[in-house]
């Protein structure tokens, strides 16, 4: 990674660096990610130029090393996205993410009659296509699509 | 898997030797229809929105088998208007009752109240989503009047983009190898994703878009109501609406064995001079239903 780039965002000693996020899915991302509530230090960058995306977000997670099941979930909205897993300044580990196979909570159904959106309860999905991303409800068993994705 | 206890909630929970137990139990019924098995049994009928066919042909089937019925048969009156969640007016009710029978207008209820209850339900309706009972009587009328559900000639005929009947009497039937033919205005087609279905059964299929030449070598001809309310654009409905009317006439050259089957209400779609017709079975077909129903209820039951 080119240098200047990296010293956009500043560098962190331990933890994770999540790179190649479509810009405007970067608060989307954090919220999937308990992001917006953790204590620990978090940084990131918007809009920065990517030749991959047009525009891309990068996080860095101060101290956070995250568990290959929670960072599967983000792959709804950055399918692309790349992490680095950073210890002592070095990075030690670099990991992309995968669609899983099925999808709990995080997004709605996109079937305004599917009881998911009507009562107080959890979204399950089978994830029937990877990319683009299609979702079918497991209890409507509608499908939602990518273009219909929307966060819970 | 048994059946006992389990909820049935889509015409996909069933396998063919199921559907072929209910089938046989149903028949059992028929013959001998007051049988008190339900003596020891509350049974609540949930309508949250009201269905009269259904609810009186469940409440009927609950009778015939000496159970006693608690429920309501339209939300209005109960504590869902006060705002209660389906999940807490499911978890009550199956502390005071061994099965529950519900009718939803959203999508996928059954499912959700399956997931709350601590006893079986049997979903009769959840929005445009499922109704597997109408599906289990529909082949019992079937099997009935043809003597057997393998390789039969069936036209299916109308909405057949959103009728749930359609599409789940399509995947009950798969299991017989049948060979089926779509009768439909182009607005109306039958989705790619139950003819990619069909492809992978290996089950012959064909597309039509007029009614008369195309039902003379059918076995069964299903009638389907085109529905107002799944129109964004009245114009469309306007123009589907009258596309096929079965009349008597058009009965002339077709076989002898073939029968005429419609879930009911029609509105238009069978001329009321076919109903004279010994070829009409659409009455007999929802008397049919207490006996499915019937059968589908002792064998959640697990009392036979």
């Amino acid at each position: 990674m080119n240098h200047n780039k990296e010293l956009k965002v500043s560098a962190i000693k331990d933890g994770t660096v999540i790179d190649h996020i479509p810009s405007h899915y970067l608060f989307n991302v954090m919220t999937i990610l308990g992001l917006d509530h953790t204590s620990h230090q978090v940084t990131f960058g918007f809009n920065l130029e990517s030749k991959k995306l047009g525009t891309k977000a990068i996080i860095k997670v101060a101290g956070t090393f995250f568990k290959n099941e929670d960072i599967n979930k983000i792959a709804l909205v950055a399918p692309e996205a790349k992490l680095n897993i950073i210890r002592d300044y070095q990075v030690v580990e670099k990991r992309v993410v995968k669609v899983p196979d099925q999808i709990i909570g995080i997004t709605k159904c996109m079937n305004p009659k599917c009881i998911t959106n009507h009562e107080e309860m959890t979204t399950r999905f089978v994830v029937k296509k990877k990319k683009p991303v299609e979702l079918k409800c497991l209890y409507c068993e509608k499908i939602t699509d990518q273009d219909h994705l929307e966060f819970v | 898997m048994l059946m006992k206890n389990r909820s049935l909630v889509s015409i996909n929970d069933y396998s063919r030797i199921e559907i072929q137990q209910i089938l046989d139990l149903a028949e059992e019924f028929e013959k001998d229809p007051n049988q008190p098995l339900l003596r020891q049994y509350v049974i609540a009928s949930l309508f949250f929105e009201p269905s009269t066919r259904t609810r009186l042909s469940f409440e009927t089937a609950i009778n015939r088998l000496g159970g006693r019925v608690v429920g309501f048969s339209e939300s209005g009156s109960t504590s869902v208007s006060k705002g209660e969640t389906l999940k807490d007016t499911i978890l009550m009710v199956s502390n005071y009752s061994d099965l529950i029978v519900m009718r939803h207008p959203l999508e996928g209820s059954a499912q959700y109240a399956s997931e709350v209850s601590s006893v079986p339900i049997v979903n009769a309706g959840d929005g445009a989503h499922q109704h597997p009972t109408q599906t289990l009587l529909d082949l019992y009328s079937i099997r009935k009047t043809q003597g057997k559900l393998e390789g039969l000639n069936i036209c299916i005929v109308g909405d057949l983009k959103y009728g749930r009947t359609v599409h789940s009497l399509l995947i009950a039937m798969s299991h017989f190898k049948p060979v089926f033919h779509f009768i439909a205005p182009e607005e109306l087609k039958i989705p790619k994703e139950y003819k990619i279905f069909l492809d992978q059964k290996g089950i012959e299929y064909h597309e039509h878009r007029e009614l008369a030449p195309n039902i003379r070598n059918a076995d069964i001809v299903y009638m389907t109501r085109v529905q107002r309310e799944r129109f964004s654009d009245p114009l469309e409905y306007e123009k589907v609406k009258n596309v096929y009317i079965l009349r008597n006439q058009m009965l002339e050259n077709t076989k002898d064995n073939m029968r005429i089957l419609h879930p009911l209400p029609r509105v238009n779609e069978i001329h009321q001079d076919v109903d004279s017709n010994p070829k009409a079975y659409y009455f007999t077909q929802a008397l049919n239903g207490v006996y499915t129903r019937m059968a589908i209820l002792v064998k959640i039951l697990g009392i036979k």
